[in-house]
């Protein structure tokens, strides 16, 4: 998913909540699109966290090239 | 004694150039080194890589040299008109009968040379458009990748890295080692943009280094690295010092933060108010299905009891039914959402406690397990307690109905009027009544009649 598609994603998730809280659908609709907000919540927040936690440090290797290596860093506040 | 010094007889004299050399020799013993105020005039670099300038006041001037090997000392641009504190050695040329002041330091007066450096670089590069608002660039949303370029050992890198990790885990960091002080450091910061631009996938970067005096500064003001950072087709944050510091990178940066701290917070803080946005909508989610449920839960109970009460001869099985279906639907439908809403919750609070994620996310995560939780047990609850009520009171209904009773046997007597016979006394023989049984009526006559009948004991 792109940043764009993550926004449309959003702005549904968005709209479906407006329109529940509203209370004006019919039954079979609102639980059509609460299933389907269920869904996009999960999209985004699978989104958002869908970035690897590493710290890395860039190093040259023998050959002058750029590479990285893993930069041990220990958080001191849990 | 009315001669002047050096008599006819005695008199010396010199050779132009025993002259110089003697007075060469005079000057610099009485002036080995000075220190001389004047305003810059005829400023000129040579080929050579010499500089020539004339060092005046109102009443006098006097040449002056700056060599190449010193002139890479002085931090600032000389300039005409610049009013400098010089110190150096008088030297004689004699071949020209000149003598010149051969400068060892160049200091602006008024400012400190450090301070006038800085405000020159930074009108040219002004000058040149390098600071244009419309140069910068936004920073990305949602970075996933985070460029920085610091000393791997100091304070700057752990306040950054605390506050990415505290506000907001999943992001990935690469640190580009550099010196950021000292000889050689603006050019070590300046390759490490370069590298992190050639690395890819990096969405923003940040230049920068902790707190510490305009020298440790410095290597922020090298007019390379500002043409480094213009170029980086990565928006570059930078992040020198303190709120006060202000650098040649600050003003050429797409975004200057106060501090490292401040740039690490810039770059998550969007991210995380996102993330906070989505879980709260999931809860608004849950909280309007509830509700909405609920809604229909009342309705339905208004429409049984209406229709029950006004149409007695509706078949009420049928009705009992179509609310016992209406209310499993609703029941197993919200079940299923909640259930799944729940499940890929698990799945996500299972996958960011491994990956160690902020606390904060957790706590979230948990309260809205709970509520869909809640949610569930407050369903099943509820439709349960009003389908039980539901069966009785359509049992009940079904027992006091006129059609009930003469399913077990007995029947109705009406008038030809369509009143119903109660007594004897009601009719007279020859009289036409109509009967009704569970199924179907009888038309009949009256034959003859009693009054008083004896009926079985009860």
């Amino acid at each position: 998913m792109s940043d764009l598609k993550f926004e449309d994603c959003l702005a549904r998730l968005e709209q479906i909540v407006t329109a529940l809280e509203a209370g004006n659908l019919p039954l079979e609709e609102s639980l059509k699109v609460f299933e389907e907000g269920v869904s996009l919540a999960r999209q985004c927040s699978k989104y958002l966290d869908d970035a690897e936690r590493r710290i890395e440090m860039l190093v040259k290797d023998e050959s002058g090239a750029t590479t990285t290596k893993p930069l041990t860093w220990e958080e001191e506040e849990r | 004694m009315s001669t002047p010094a050096g008599s006819r007889s005695e008199r010396t004299i010199w050779s132009v150039s025993e002259l110089s050399r003697r007075l060469a020799a005079a000057l610099e013993e009485r002036f080995p080194t000075v220190w001389v105020e004047g305003e810059i005039s005829n400023f000129k670099v040579y080929g050579s890589g010499h500089a020539y300038f004339t060092l005046k006041d109102e009443g006098a001037q006097i040449r002056a040299v700056l060599f190449r090997n010193r002139m890479r000392r002085i931090r600032f641009e000389p300039a005409d008109g610049l009013h400098v504190l010089a110190f150096g050695a008088i030297e004689i040329y004699p071949q020209r009968g000149e003598y010149q002041l051969v400068v060892e330091l160049l200091e602006p007066r008024g400012l400190g040379a450090l301070q006038l450096a800085f405000e020159q670089l930074k009108e040219r590069l002004g000058r040149e458009g390098l600071f244009d608002q419309t140069r910068k660039r936004g920073l990305p949303r949602f970075p996933r990748k985070i460029g920085i370029v610091t000393s791997p050992r100091g304070a700057a890198l752990h306040d950054m890295l605390r506050v990415i990790g505290r506000r907001f885990g999943e992001i990935h960091v690469v640190v580009a080692p550099a010196r950021v002080q000292g000889e050689g450091a603006a050019a070590e910061v300046a390759q490490g943009i370069r590298e992190l631009n050639a690395l890819g996938g990096v969405d923003v970067i940040i230049v920068g280094r902790g707190g510490g005096s305009l020298e440790d500064l410095w290597a922020f003001n090298d007019e390379m690295l500002a043409r480094t950072i213009a170029a980086s087709k990565i928006p570059v944050i930078s992040a020198v010092g303190h709120e006060v510091d202000f650098t040649i990178a600050d003003f050429v940066a797409d975004v200057r933060a106060a501090t490292p701290s401040q740039a690490a917070e810039l770059v998550v803080r969007e991210k995380r108010a996102v993330a906070e946005s989505v879980a709260d909508l999931q809860r608004r989610l849950v909280r309007a299905i509830s509700r909405r449920l609920q809604t229909q839960r009342d309705r339905l109970d208004a429409v049984r009891e209406r229709r029950v009460l006004t149409d007695p001869h509706r078949p009420l099985r049928d009705l009992t039914r179509r609310l016992d279906d209406a209310a499993a639907r609703l029941f197993r439908a919200a079940r299923a959402s909640v259930r799944h809403a729940a499940h890929g919750l698990q799945l996500a609070t299972r996958d960011l406690r491994a990956r160690n994620p902020a606390v904060r996310t957790r706590d979230d995560r948990r309260r809205l397990d709970d509520l869909t939780g809640r949610l569930d047990r407050a369903l099943a609850r509820g439709l349960d307690r009003r389908r039980h009520r539901l069966v009785g009171v359509a049992g009940r209904l079904d027992s006091l109905s006129p059609l009930a009773v003469l399913g077990r046997g007995y029947s109705l007597t009406l008038t030809a009027s369509g009143q119903i016979v109660r007594s004897a006394g009601q009719v007279a023989v020859g009289d036409d009544v109509a009967v009704m049984l569970h199924e179907g009526r009888l038309e009949a006559r009256v034959t003859g009649r009693k009054e008083h009948d004896e009926r079985p004991q009860v």
